[in-house]
């Protein structure tokens, strides 16, 4: 009954668990291990978890899980700038040149989410991809909406400085 | 407004989270400001690439190590349960079964199309081929509309509406004097689901994944004629076939 419960409430999240272990660790064989670490984490957790919001509950447990293997892992946490960093970068504003991202290589916006910081990188997929809201981003990178709000712009602004020059090709 | 007030915000204004004020109050901006237009439609571009970029579903092996039919392969052995279990010193009913929020959402799409009757805001956009670019600016999706007439189905317009915290696209179809709203909206899972019908409030509604998107048709219809609906190939591939297999073909007025 507890399990037959716990598969029809996270279940239906593997793909977006997955998903969001695929971007954070970068490679496939560690996005699987956490998965499944993540939802062993889950079951052992499931009592409680209240039926507020499957999904969100499940991929602050992913993101946990992810962010530990990290440490545990790595040395140097990752090769992408910390968002600290990115801080610092001088801001663009509105760049009428990198205003108008038209046909977009794909290759190329892979790499540059890939090389965002992870807190933009996060949010962005979080955004883009699983279509989730500020609220549920912000619960599960436990950041108030505010930097959910800013991380989401500074992240795609660096993603339109990155991609501005081949689009320049482009239209030229 | 001027620009300075609208840049912080146009990130919130391209993920549906503003408020309807808010919202209004930048779209005015917009039509004056070709400036902050433009940089719009980059966000909306970047947006529509980032979507684009490779989603990675679980992988078939890790799906089946999860899944029910190899339940014990989770490897989390009887001794998770047993500790989940003395942990909290007891059975507790379920403060959650899956099915309660699915019949919420269902509410809440029943309650929509009610209110699309009985506000006389069943329309914003009438024609079909002004429906996708009319979504192209509020959206951050656009549902494909192809095809003509189907089984006697008239596609009568659009609206923007809101569903589970966010804007949605609302296609309202006729079928005589029945109206039936389907609502849309991207999913993030990528596998087809078969129509499901349920009931509430006397309405049916029936909904299905396909192409990328979550579908909610509903109608003072029956469950059959809206699973007629359903099978346009707008909704669904036309290769699909569904679980309750031969139809009548509902009535052409």
């Amino acid at each position: 009954m507890r399990l037959a419960r716990f598969e029809a409430v996270l279940l239906p999240h593997l793909d977006a668990a997955h998903n969001l272990a695929r971007w954070l660790l970068g490679n496939s064989q560690d996005a699987e291990d956490a998965v499944q670490d993540s939802y062993v984490r889950a079951l052992t957790y499931f009592d409680s978890f209240h039926g507020e919001d499957g999904r969100a509950w499940l991929l602050a447990i992913v993101r946990n899980t992810c962010y530990a293997w990290l440490r545990k892992h790595r040395s140097s946490p990752e090769s992408a700038p910390s968002a600290r960093e990115m801080e610092l970068a001088p801001d663009l504003g509105q760049d009428p040149e990198v205003s108008h991202l038209q046909e977009v290589d794909r290759m190329n916006l892979q790499q540059c989410l890939e090389s965002l910081p992870a807190e933009f990188r996060e949010a962005l997929v979080l955004r883009e991809m699983e279509g989730m809201s500020y609220r549920q981003i912000a619960r599960i990178t436990e950041v108030p909406i505010g930097t959910v709000m800013s991380r989401l712009a500074r992240g795609r602004r660096r993603l339109r400085q990155m991609l501005a020059p081949t689009e320049r090709k482009e239209t030229t | 407004m001027n620009c300075q007030d609208v840049w912080p915000f146009l990130g919130a204004y391209l993920d549906g989270e503003l408020d309807l004020v808010g919202s209004l109050d930048l779209e005015a901006h917009f039509e004056r400001c070709p400036e902050c237009a433009r940089e719009l439609r980059g966000l909306q571009d970047l947006s529509a690439a980032i979507s684009g970029a490779p989603r990675y579903g679980a992988p078939g092996e890790l799906r089946r190590r999860l899944g029910h039919h190899s339940r014990n392969s989770l490897r989390v052995a009887p001794w998770v349960f047993m500790a989940a279990a003395l942990a909290v010193g007891g059975v507790l009913i379920g403060h959650y079964l899956p099915s309660r929020g699915a019949d919420r959402f269902t509410k809440e799409v029943v309650e929509d199309h009610v209110r699309s009757l009985l506000a006389d805001h069943l329309l914003d956009v009438p024609a079909r081929q002004q429906i996708q670019p009319w979504f192209a600016g509020k959206l951050d999706y656009t549902p494909v509309l192809e095809g003509g007439p189907w089984r006697g189905f008239e596609l009568a317009g659009a609206r923007l509406d809101y569903l589970g915290g966010r804007a949605v696209a609302a296609l309202v179809y006729r079928l005589g004097p029945h109206i039936v709203n389907i609502f849309v909206r991207p999913t993030p899972g990528d596998a087809e689901r078969a129509p499901v019908s349920r009931v509430a409030d006397g309405f049916h509604v029936v909904s299905w994944r396909a192409y990328g998107m979550d579908w909610w048709a509903v109608s003072d219809l029956s469950e059959a004629e809206l699973e007629e609906l359903a099978m346009c190939p707008c909704f669904m591939p036309p290769n699909r076939t569904l679980r309750l297999g031969e139809r009548p073909t509902p009535k052409v007025d």
